[in-house]
């Protein structure tokens, strides 16, 4: 019964005692390539793992996402048109800056929290944290001056003439004179709303 | 006895009346298409939104919506045509106000927001698409009657 045991004890403190002692056989130049080769592996690994928390897939795979405001993008202009270009959701939630990135996925982990406690694991539960989520949203977007929405719509590439007159009034009265910028006036275009009292502009 | 000649005549009423009416041209959605053909579905139209009004056909007609009014949500938590078409909310849009009746209850009291019954704007205001008509419209305009006259 315990001579396994020991056989096991004896490879283990033989592997650790050949790592702990310093590299007699071991060139500086397998070192530093050996180095970097794993600095390599890391970092692909964590940026893999990064890529994939940046696609719709991974956004729907909790259910408070999929069965709310998955289902609730579908019938808009966002998942499908004309043109046939998708707005997923990172193309709207995740700034595509390097640094950002890390920063929101810091932030997301706070997401994972509210999963393992449940804060709107169901619609109602959902429905009822709606306002202060949406607010993030907007206090985001407002603050990045509509970053997201930007990387795909330019005011430079807009073409006014092309648009309705409806939109090419707001859009010259406010949009090109800075004045407001897309969130102000384009809340709901993706999710519906949550309970706008309040909310300045709406009635 | 008596029951099954009122039957009688009831059902053979009916067969009568709807070979009548068939027989009368009346549309159906098939348009005479045998039930084992799967007919053809008619072209989609686009809704207008050429932001011109069209002419009411009478004074109290609820206008037809110049502009699309896809994912506009009218619901317990929003609504979108009330952030334009507010009073307080005319000066930014440039839309013209909800007119006094909607803000009347059925009393003609006027109240200080939209009118409960008027909060489901489409239930009296719609869209237009460019279309030829299901079936003849024979609606005649007052000023052509009094024309007529
Ligand atoms: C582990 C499950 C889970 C995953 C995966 C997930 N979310 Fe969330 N998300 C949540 C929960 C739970 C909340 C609510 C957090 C709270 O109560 O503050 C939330 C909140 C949000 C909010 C509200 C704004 C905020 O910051 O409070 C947005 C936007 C959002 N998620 C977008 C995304 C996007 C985009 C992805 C994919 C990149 C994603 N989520 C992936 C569970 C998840
Ligand atoms: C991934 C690129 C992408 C992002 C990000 C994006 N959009 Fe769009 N948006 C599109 C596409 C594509 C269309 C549809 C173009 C077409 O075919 O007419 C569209 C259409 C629209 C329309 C027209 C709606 C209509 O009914 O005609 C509005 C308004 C709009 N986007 C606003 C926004 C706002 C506001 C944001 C930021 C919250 C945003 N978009 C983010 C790609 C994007
Ligand atoms: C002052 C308010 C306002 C601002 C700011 C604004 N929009 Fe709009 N936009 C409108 C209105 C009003 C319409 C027409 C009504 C509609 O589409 O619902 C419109 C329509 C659009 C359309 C559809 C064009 C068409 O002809 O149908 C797109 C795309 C769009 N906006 C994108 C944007 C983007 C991107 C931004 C930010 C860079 C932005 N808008 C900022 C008010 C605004
Ligand atoms: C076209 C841009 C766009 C896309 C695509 C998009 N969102 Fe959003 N999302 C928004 C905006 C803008 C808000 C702020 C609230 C509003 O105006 O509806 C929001 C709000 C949210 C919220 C906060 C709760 C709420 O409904 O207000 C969550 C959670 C969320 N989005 C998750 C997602 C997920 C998951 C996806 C992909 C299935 C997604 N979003 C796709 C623009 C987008
Ligand atoms: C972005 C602002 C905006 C929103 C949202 C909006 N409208 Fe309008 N609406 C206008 C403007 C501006 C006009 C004036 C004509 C034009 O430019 O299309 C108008 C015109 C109208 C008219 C015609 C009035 C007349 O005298 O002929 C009706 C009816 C109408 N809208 C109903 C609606 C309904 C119903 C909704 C919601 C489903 C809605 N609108 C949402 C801006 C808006
Ligand atoms: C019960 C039917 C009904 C409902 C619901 C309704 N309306 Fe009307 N609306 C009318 C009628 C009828 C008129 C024309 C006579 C009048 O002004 O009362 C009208 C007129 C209008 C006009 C033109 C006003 C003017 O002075 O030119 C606008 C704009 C309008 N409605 C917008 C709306 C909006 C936005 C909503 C939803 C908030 C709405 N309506 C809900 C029946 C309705």
């Amino acid at each position: 019964m315990l001579t396994p045991f020991k056989k096991l004890w004896g490879l283990v403190y033989r592997i650790w005692s050949s790592a702990n002692r310093p590299a007699k056989h071991l060139s500086i130049g397998f070192l530093t390539i050996g180095g970097f080769v794993a600095g390599v592996m890391f970092w692909g690994g964590f940026n893999t793992a990064l890529e994939y928390t940046n696609t719709e897939e991974f956004c729907v795979s909790c259910h408070e996402m999929g069965d709310n405001v998955f289902v609730e993008l579908k019938p808009t202009i966002h998942y499908s048109n004309r043109s046939g270009v998708r707005a997923t959701c990172p193309d709207c939630h995740v700034p595509h800056n390097w640094t950002d990135k890390i920063s929101r996925k810091m932030q997301a982990s706070k997401e994972v929290w509210g999963k393992l406690f449940g804060t709107i694991n169901t619609r109602e539960k959902f429905q009822a944290e709606r306002r202060r989520l949406a607010g993030h949203e907007w206090d985001r977007l407002k603050a990045n001056n509509s970053l997201e929405c930007r990387n795909c719509h330019s005011t430079e590439s807009m073409d006014i003439t092309a648009q309705s007159t409806r939109a090419a009034e707001a859009h010259q009265t406010f949009l090109f004179t800075g004045e407001k910028t897309c969130i102000d006036c384009h809340k709901g275009i993706a999710h519906e709303l949550p309970d706008m009292t309040g909310v300045e502009g709406w009635k | 006895m008596r029951r099954f000649l009122v039957h009688l005549t009831t059902a053979l009423g009916l067969i009568a009346f709807t070979n009548v009416a068939l027989s009368d041209g009346t549309a159906t959605l098939r348009q005479g298409e045998p039930i084992s053909v799967e007919a053809e579905a008619p072209k989609m139209t686009k809704v207008e939104n050429n932001d011109v009004k069209r002419v009411r056909n009478y004074p109290e007609q609820p206008p037809t919506i110049p502009h699309k009014t896809r994912s506009y949500e009218i619901s317990l938590n929003a609504n979108k045509c009330m952030s334009c078409h507010a009073r307080t909310r005319t000066g930014e849009s440039q839309a013209p106000m909800v007119s006094i009746t909607h803000y009347m209850d059925r009393d003609n009291q006027v109240l200080a927001t939209i009118s409960p019954r008027r909060y489901f704007c489409n239930q009296c205001h719609v869209t237009q698409v460019e279309a030829a008509p299901l079936v003849e419209n024979e609606f005649v305009d007052v000023e052509e009657l009094l024309k007529g006259e």
